[in-house]
């Protein structure tokens, strides 16, 4: 039940736990003592909203960084991906296989305040080799949801 | 002039309830839960492989009954899912959805005046396929007290030293309704008895949410007189694509093909490539849209009990099938009258034979979000009607 619970959930947070259970073939209580156990074992990490921001007149700039860094010894990648991770502005943080071995997702309210984190806070990182900085232009799907497109229902109203 | 008409089709009546239909497509506002086709899109990645298909030019015909691959593919899903092993080469026809194979499959077997058994509430196209093949069909009336499974007693007092095919609807449209194991292994014997053959059409078997359909044709003593019809519209979400494959003994194949080959040519060739790719790596899909379905059976039962109308639990396909009795309407009634009212489709039962009389046909190939708005107005109206009949 616990896999079919999160994947209802991580598409819809806000579902009413009655229902949550209806469809679950179970009790509200059940329910509520599972999340509640994911939560405190830490796979729920959190409740958030998916929000198209280009929709709102609030500048935002969104970019992907490809970092290069040396890893130290007996340490590896954590403590640097840490020293990136606090910056509140930093949204994530992944370790990445390949040509680079950061992939950091930034946001700003403007080019310069990225472009300033950048290259004053990142670059200047010990650790750090190059950085290479990609803007976001748009977003057509984010979390498994197309952002613009509205589903319309093509099917006939009636069919046997 | 003379009448053109032929004596045979024109008195056939159309499918379904021709009058409630045209109210309900004029009504552009009305929620429908009317739709017997999965509300899901054909997963990307099948809809990816027939447009490369096309991008390939693979856009000739196929081999009369199906691409190879196609019908290897088929073979081994019938392996895997029902131990059933078939031969590519004789035993499988790819066809225009299942409905063709119904159609030929009741054309390459019947003779003038062979009974065909058709329990009912079923799917509209056996009883006039039957027609037009020259059969005459016998209908069995389903019981909501055997949550309209077909009994074996019921198949033995419908038998006649005429019957030739039994039809089979199981996971059940408009029911919702399965047949288990023992139900089988119940009606195997009558149908051996009988020396029958079996129509079995499976084309919902994937959507079960109990234990896993079987198929007759499993049986022991059952492949031999099996036609097992199948395909790709329900479980893949492919409606369109109009593709679906029928499964039998190859005299019986033979036979089919041959009017195929005549009538229709070959399926379509896109679709044909999309299903080989649906076949391989479809079953992740299948699974999720099949939880899905699953939540939103669970919702609506839980919604029906809670207005009190009495309703059996269907384990199968994407339908409920509610009783209305206690209002004192017909099916036909109720619809028109919930369509005017609150501006919601569902389709009488009568649509699916004269025993769906008294239960409304609700899917549920439809979002939670609509299900809810819809189950609200239901229960809405419900009230009122009850609440009018208090003041009576």
């Amino acid at each position: 039940m616990r896999e079919e619970l999160l994947s209802i959930i991580e598409k819809n947070s806000r579902i009413d736990i009655k229902e949550l259970a209806i469809i679950l073939g179970t009790n509200e209580e059940t329910v509520l003592n599972e999340l509640q156990k994911c939560q405190e074992e830490g796979i729920i990490c959190g409740y958030h909203t998916m929000i198209n921001w280009d929709k709102i007149d609030v500048e935002k700039v969104s970019a992907l960084i490809e970092v290069r860094v040396t890893p130290q010894r007996g340490e590896g990648f954590d403590k640097i991906a840490e020293r990136i991770y606090k910056y509140p502005e930093v949204n994530a943080v992944y370790l990445i296989s390949g040509g680079y071995d950061l992939l950091v997702s930034l946001e700003g309210k403007t080019l310069r305040e990225v472009s300033f984190f950048v290259s004053d806070k990142l670059s200047t990182l010990e650790t750090v080799i190059s950085t290479s900085t990609h803007f976001i232009l748009k977003k057509y799907k984010d979390h498994g949801t197309v952002l613009e497109k509205k589903q319309e229902d093509l099917r006939e109203k009636v069919s046997l | 002039m003379r009448n053109f008409v032929s004596d045979t089709v024109a008195p056939i009546k159309p499918s379904g309830i021709r009058k409630f239909f045209d109210i309900v497509s004029e009504m552009k506002d009305a929620i429908s839960l009317g739709v017997g086709e999965p509300d899901f899109d054909t997963p990307w990645h099948i809809r990816d492989e027939g447009i490369y298909s096309l991008e390939k030019g693979r856009t000739f015909y196929t081999s009369n009954a199906g691409l190879m691959p196609l019908r290897e593919e088929i073979c081994n899903y019938m392996k895997r899912s029902q131990g059933l092993t078939y031969h590519p080469k004789e035993e499988v026809l790819i066809t225009v959805g299942g409905s063709e194979a119904i159609d030929i499959g009741l054309r390459a077997v019947l003779n003038p005046g062979d009974e065909v058994l058709i329990p009912q509430p079923s799917y509209v196209s056996y009883e006039p396929c039957t027609i037009l093949a020259g059969g005459k069909p016998v209908i069995i009336d389903l019981k909501a007290e055997n949550e309209f499974r077909l009994t074996a007693q019921e198949l033995e007092d419908a038998c006649t030293e005429k019957t030739k095919v039994l039809i089979l609807p199981f996971p059940n449209n408009p029911t919702g309704a399965i047949m288990e194991k023992k139900d089988l292994e119940a009606i195997a014997k009558v149908i051996e008895k009988h020396d029958l053959l079996v129509m079995s059409d499976e084309i919902y078997g994937e959507l079960t949410y109990k234990e896993k359909h079987i198929s007759i044709a499993s049986l022991p003593g059952m492949k031999e007189r099996t036609i097992l019809i199948n395909g790709f519209s329900k479980a893949y979400a492919m409606t369109g694509w109009r593709l679906g494959y029928a499964c039998g003994p190859k005299e019986v194949i033979a036979q089919m093909t041959k009017i195929h080959q005549f009538a229709i040519m070959c399926a379509p060739t896109t679709s044909q490539y999309a299903a080989v790719e649906a076949l391989k790596n479809g079953d992740d899909d299948v699974a999720h849209m099949k939880e899905a379905y699953n939540q939103r059976r669970r919702f609506l039962l839980h919604r029906f009990k809670e207005m009190g109308l009495p309703c059996f639990e269907p384990f199968g396909a994407f339908y409920v099938f509610p009783c209305i009795k206690e209002f004192g309407m017909s099916s036909d009634e109720f619809a028109t009258k919930l369509l005017m009212e609150e501006k919601v489709a569902v389709v009488p039962g009568t649509a699916f034979g004269d025993s769906g009389e008294g239960f409304l046909r609700i899917s549920y190939a439809y979002s939670l979000d609509n299900l809810r708005i819809a189950l609200d107005r239901i229960d809405a109206f419900i009230k009122r009607l009850r609440e009018e009949k208090g003041k009576n």
